[in-house]
C-alpha cells in the first residue's frame, strides 16, 4: 500500500495556507528516517514526517500503528534508533522530555497531568517555579497566564482548583501548561475522547486561533471526522511506517479508513429494523447515591427489550458507569430497583455478578484492563473469567485445563482473535484483541441481557467493525442489549433507541432513526428544552421526551 | 506497542537471572572476605562441603531447608492473593502450639498413626486461626494486612512466654518446657526410617516431615493453578476490580488464602516441636517465619522455586554455621551477612540485573528471530 511518492517530504501544504510560514519557511518538524525497535518488535520503520510551521497536521493509525511510539521520540520518552529529527530546520538531539520543551515542543496527554487540589495558576508553573520564593513566581506566572489567555482566546479562571473544572476546561489548562514553558509546537494525543460534542467544537476553535497565532498543532487521533473538520494535511500510519501524507482538502474519510486499515471498511453498520420481543431488562426509579453523598444515577426508569439497541448516550462521568455496574451487580443500589427477565432486583434483594451470569446476562465492562480482564494471566485464563466455577470448566475443585484450552481455542478461531495462543499472555495482545477475547466471553453463551460499556474504546478501524457487526448479530438473535458509549457515532448506528444521561439522570429519550449529533449534545449538556428540540423538530411532535426536571 | 516480553523465552526470567543475582551476592561477599583475609574461594568450599559434603551435613541442610519450605509456601500463598503475610513466624509458633497440645493430650494412649494427624490438623488449625484475625481485620475491617500480622507475631510471643512460664511448663522443672512426648508423639528421624532398611545415617535432626513439606509443595502447586479456588485466589491478586466483576467475593477469598497461608506456617511446628525437640519450648521459630518472606521471593512464589531457595537458604545456614566454626575469623554476624546479601540481591535488586540481561541475550539471539506477530 505504502506509495513512496507519498512520502515526498516539505511538499507545500494544499490545504488551507498557513497564517505565519513564508513560502521559504523551514518546515516546524521534520523527521528523517527514524526508526525504532522494542526487542524484535520494529514500532517505527524508516518514518518520514514533515509538519509545516502554522499549521494543523493530523496523524492516524490503528492502535500498535507507532503513532504514540513516534510522538513520543519527538517528545523525549523515547531515543530513536536511528533517523534524525529537524525543528525549525535545524538538526536536534531530543533525549528528554526537557530537551523537547527547550525545542519549543508541548505535549498535551490523553489523560491529563494536573494536580487536582492545586489552582490553575499553580499547576501551570509546577515545574517552572522560577526560584524559590513561591509567591513572586505565583505573580509572574499570573501575569504571563492573563497574556497568554488574551493573546490565544483561552479563558480559564486562574484561581480555580484544577479538580473542580470541568475536563474541557482542564485540556484547556493542559494546553496553557504548554504554552506557558514557550511551545510553538503543540502536540496533542487523542484530545477528544473526553469531550462532548460542543466541548470539542470549542477545543477546535481553540487550535484554530492556535494556528492562526502560529503555533504549529499535531493532532494524534483515531477519528476521521476531526481529522476531516480541523486539520491541513494529514499523515497515515499502518505497522509503524508513514503509508501517506495527503492534503486533507484532497482525501475522503473512506480513504483515510482504507489507508488505514490497509483494505476497505465499511464506515456505517448495516441492520435490518428490529424484531423486537418481550421486555428483558425494566429498570425502575434505579438510584444509586456514592459515600460523599452524590447522587450519581438518581431515579433512572427504562425498559430494554429483547431485540433491540439501547443506546445510553453522555459525557463520560454523568452515571452511566454506574449504571452498568448496578445492573450487572457489581455496585450496590441504593434506591429503587430492576427486573431482570421477571425477577426483581432492590437494594433488600441485591443481584450478584454470579446470579446475573446464571440468569443469561452478560457483562461487557467499560474498561477492559481494570476489569474485564487480568493482564497476567493467559489468554485462555482471562476467558473463563467469571465462569471459572462452570461444570465446562471445572471437575470438581479441579479446573479442566484441556477444556478451558480448547474452548479459548474455539472462541479464538470464531472472533479472530491474533494471535490464536491460548497461552499467550492477555497483556501482549493488542487492545482490539484484548476486546475480541472479552466479546468471545461475554457473547458466546447467547445471552439474554448483554451489557456492553464502551465496547470500541481503544480498539482499532477494522476491529470497531467486527465488533459492530457481532453486537448487531446478538440483537438480531434477541438478545436485549445496552449499550454505554461516549462515542456518539457508536450510539447512533448502533442503537434502536437512545437514552440521554445528565448527571446521574436521564433527560430523554430519542428513537434512534430522529437522533442527530446536534440534539444529542444539546441534551448531554442537559441544554435541550423540550421547546427546543421540539423547535429543531417541528415534525416531530413528541418524538423526545425530556425528563421534567 | 507491547514490551518485548514474547522474545525473551522464559528460562531467561525464571533461572538465568536468579542465578545471576545470587552469583552477583556472593561475589560481593567474597570481596568482603577477601577484606578480612579469608580466601573467599576456600571459604565456597568450606560452605559447599559443610552444607552437601557428608550425610551428617544434609542431614542439617535439609531440615533446615524443611522449615524454609513451609514458611516460603506460607508466603507465597498469600502473595496468589495479593496479600503480603509477614506474620508467619506468628503462625508458626501458634502452629507449634496447636501440635502440642494436641500431641500432649493423646499421645500416652494414641497409636502414633493416630497421632500424626491429629497434630497436624490442629498445627494447621491453629496456625490458620492466627492468620484468620488479621485476615478479617483486612477484609471487614480494612485494617492493613502488613500491620495486623507484624503485630500478631509480638501478640504470639507474648502468649508463648506465658503459657510456657505459667501454664505448659512442666512441674517441678526450672525451664520453661512442657514435658517430653510419648514415643507415639514423635516423628521418626530420618536416620532411624533409613536404619529401618538398612541405610546407616549420622543423626541429625531431619524428620519426616521434609516429607510433608513436598507433599505441600505438590499440593500447593496444584491448588494454585489447577483449582477453582486458586484462580479465585490469583485473580483476586492480580485484579481485584476484575475479581468482582467476575464474581469472586475477594473478602473471602482473603480469608481463604490467609488460612491456608497460616496453616503452612504452622506445619513448621510439626517440623520443630513433633520432629525435633519432642517437646514445646520457646522461640523455636528462630526467625524461619521471617526467612520464608525471602524464599518465597526469590522462588517467585512458585513451589518449585521455593524448593531450590529453601535449599539455598538451608545451604547457607548450614554452610554459614560450618564458616564461623572453622574460619575464626568469619563471625555468626558475617554469616548474616552473606544471607542479607542474597536476599538484597535476589530480593530488594531483583530487576536490577533483568534489563541488562534481556538486551544481552537479545544482542546475541535476537537477530535469528523473525519479528514477532505481537501486533495482529
Amino acid at each position: 500500500m505504502a506509495d513512496p511518492t507519498d512520502l515526498s517530504p516539505g511538499r507545500p501544504s494544499a490545504g488551507r495556507a498557513p497564517a505565519s510560514s513564508g513560502s521559504e519557511a523551514p518546515p516546524a518538524i521534520e523527521l528523517r528516517h527514524v526508526s525504532k525497535a522494542f526487542g524484535t518488535v520494529q514500532a517505527n520503520r524508516d518514518v518520514c514526517l514533515t509538519v509545516e510551521a502554522g499549521t494543523i497536521h493530523g496523524i492516524i493509525g490503528e492502535n500498535g500503528a507507532g503513532k504514540s511510539t513516534l510522538m513520543s521520540i519527538l517528545y523525549g520518552f523515547y531515543e530513536a534508533d536511528s533517523g534524525e529529527i529537524l525543528i525549525d530546520g535545524r538538526p536536534v538531539a531530543i533525549r528528554s522530555s526537557r530537551d523537547a520543551i527547550a525545542a519549543g515542543i508541548g505535549m498535551v496527554h490523553q489523560h491529563f497531568m494536573l494536580v487536582d487540589t492545586m489552582t490553575v495558576v499553580e499547576n501551570i508553573m509546577l515545574g517552572a517555579e522560577s526560584g524559590a520564593i513561591l509567591a513572586t513566581g505565583i505573580e509572574k506566572a499570573r501575569a504571563e497566564l492573563q497574556r497568554l489567555e488574551r493573546d490565544y482566546n483561552l479563558e480559564v479562571d486562574p484561581d480555580a482548583l484544577a479538580g473542580e473544572l470541568p475536563v474541557g476546561q482542564q485540556q484547556r489548562v493542559e494546553i496553557l501548561k504548554a504554552l506557558y514553558r514557550g511551545a510553538d509546537i503543540l502536540i496533542l494525543d487523542e484530545p477528544t475522547g473526553v469531550l462532548t460534542p460542543q466541548e470539542t467544537d470549542q477545543l477546535f476553535r481553540i487550535l484554530d486561533s492556535l494556528r492562526r497565532q502560529g503555533v504549529t498543532v499535531v493532532l494524534i487521533t483515531h477519528k476521521l471526522r476531526e481529522i476531516m473538520a480541523i486539520t491541513d494535511r494529514v499523515s497515515v500510519m499502518r505497522g509503524g511506517e508513514m503509508v501517506a501524507d495527503r492534503a486533507t482538502a484532497e482525501t475522503s474519510k473512506e480513504e483515510l479508513a482504507e489507508l488505514m486499515v490497509g483494505r476497505k471498511v465499511l464506515l456505517r453498520v448495516d441492520k435490518q429494523a428490529p424484531r423486537i420481543g418481550d421486555t428483558v431488562l425494566a429498570v425502575d426509579d434505579l438510584s444509586y447515591v456514592d459515600r460523599a453523598g452524590v447522587a450519581r444515577v438518581n431515579h433512572v426508569s427504562f425498559t430494554v427489550r429483547a431485540g433491540e439497541i439501547v443506546g445510553v448516550a453522555g459525557v463520560s462521568g454523568n452515571g452511566q458507569s454506574e449504571l452498568l455496574e448496578l445492573l450487572s451487580g457489581i455496585r450496590p443500589m441504593t434506591g429503587g430497583g430492576f427486573s431482570l427477565l421477571g425477577e426483581r432486583f432492590s437494594p433488600e434483594r441485591p443481584l450478584d455478578p454470579s446470579t446475573m451470569r446464571a440468569m443469561h446476562a452478560a457483562h461487557v465492562p467499560e474498561d477492559r484492563l481494570r476489569m474485564g480482564l487480568v493482564r497476567s494471566f493467559a489468554a485462555e485464563e482471562s476467558a473463563i473469567l467469571g465462569y471459572h466455577e462452570d461444570p465446562l470448566y471445572t471437575a470438581g475443585p479441579f479446573l479442566r485445563g484441556e477444556a478451558i484450552r480448547a474452548d479459548c481455542a474455539a472462541k479464538m478461531r470464531d472472533f479472530d482473535v491474533r494471535p490464536q495462543a491460548p497461552v499467550l499472555k492477555t497483556a501482549n495482545f493488542s487492545g482490539g484483541n484484548q476486546q475480541k477475547i472479552v466479546l468471545a466471553r461475554e457473547l458466546s453463551r447467547a445471552p439474554r441481557l448483554l451489557l456492553v460499556g464502551q465496547p470500541t474504546r481503544g480498539v482499532d478501524i477494522g476491529a470497531i467493525e467486527f465488533i459492530h457487526r457481532n453486537l448487531v448479530a446478538m440483537r438480531d438473535a434477541g438478545s436485549a442489549v445496552l449499550l454505554v458509549s461516549v462515542e456518539l457515532d457508536e450510539i447512533m448506528s448502533l442503537s434502536d433507541r437512545i437514552v440521554v444521561m445528565f448527571e446521574g439522570r436521564i433527560v430523554g429519550e430519542v428513537p434512534a432513526a430522529e437522533a442527530n449529533e446536534r440534539l444529542l449534545g444539546l441534551m448531554m449538556a442537559n441544554a435541550a428544552t423540550e421547546e427546543e428540540a421540539r423547535h429543531k423538530h417541528p415534525g416531530l411532535p413528541g418524538a423526545i421526551a425530556v425528563d421534567p426536571e | 506497542m507491547s514490551a518485548p516480553a514474547g522474545a525473551i523465552p522464559r528460562w531467561v526470567d525464571v533461572a538465568l537471572i536468579p542465578v545471576v543475582n545470587i552469583a552477583l551476592a556472593f561475589l560481593v561477599s567474597g570481596v568482603i572476605l577477601w577484606f578480612i583475609d579469608v580466601d573467599p574461594l576456600a571459604a565456597v568450599e568450606i560452605i559447599l562441603y559443610g552444607a552437601f559434603g557428608y550425610d551428617l551435613a544434609i542431614g542439617y541442610t535439609l531440615y533446615y531447608t524443611t522449615n524454609f519450605v513451609f514458611t516460603g509456601l506460607a508466603v507465597a500463598v498469600a502473595f496468589h492473593a495479593g496479600l503480603f503475610n509477614i506474620g508467619g513466624e506468628g503462625q508458626a509458633y501458634i502452629g507449634g502450639l496447636g501440635a502440642a497440645l494436641g500431641i500432649l493430650a493423646v499421645d500416652r494412649f494414641l497409636p502414633f498413626y493416630l497421632v500424626l494427624p491429629i497434630a497436624i490438623l490442629l498445627a494447621a488449625a491453629f496456625g490458620a486461626a492466627w492468620a484468620a484475625i488479621p485476615a478479617y481485620l483486612q477484609a471487614y475491617r480494612g485494617s492493613h494486612i502488613v500491620i495486623t500480622t507484624i503485630m500478631f507475631n509480638f501478640i504470639a510471643a507474648a502468649l508463648m512466654v506465658y503459657l510456657m512460664v505459667n501454664v505448659l511448663i512442666q512441674p517441678g522443672s526450672m525451664s520453661p518446657e512442657s514435658r517430653e512426648f510419648a514415643p507415639s508423639g514423635q516423628l521418626p528421624f530420618m536416620h532411624e526410617m533409613l536404619g529401618w532398611v538398612g541405610i546407616e545415617m549420622t543423626p541429625s535432626p531431619l524428620n519426616l516431615s521434609v516429607v510433608w513439606a513436598a507433599l505441600c509443595c505438590v499440593a500447593v502447586w496444584a491448588l494454585i493453578w489447577h483449582t477453582r479456588w486458586g484462580y479465585a485466589i490469583r485473580t483476586v491478586g492480580a485484579n481485584e476490580t476484575a475479581a468482582v466483576y467476575a464474581g469472586i467475593d475477594p473478602r473471602r477469598v482473603i480469608m481463604l488464602s490467609m488460612c491456608i497461608s497460616g496453616a503452612l506456617a504452622g506445619f513448621l511446628g510439626i517440623n520443630e516441636v513433633m520432629g525435633v525437640h519432642h517437646r514445646l519450648l520457646l522461640n523455636f521459630t528462630a526467625g524461619y517465619g521471617f526467612t520464608g518472606i525471602a524464599v518465597a521471593l526469590m522462588g517467585r512464589n512458585h513451589p518449585v522455586g521455593i524448593v531450590l531457595a529453601s535449599l539455598l537458604f538451608g545451604m547457607l545456614y548450614q554452610g554459614g554455621a560450618e564458616l564461623a566454626f572453622e574460619e575464626p575469623k568469619v563471625t555468626r554476624e558475617m554469616v548474616v551477612t552473606i544471607q542479607g546479601l542474597v536476599i538484597l540481591f535476589s530480593g530488594a535488586l531483583a530487576f536490577m540485573m533483568k534489563g541488562p540481561i534481556e538486551r544481552a541475550y537479545l544482542r546475541l539471539f535476537g537477530g535469528r528471530r523473525a519479528p514477532a506477530a505481537q501486533e495482529a
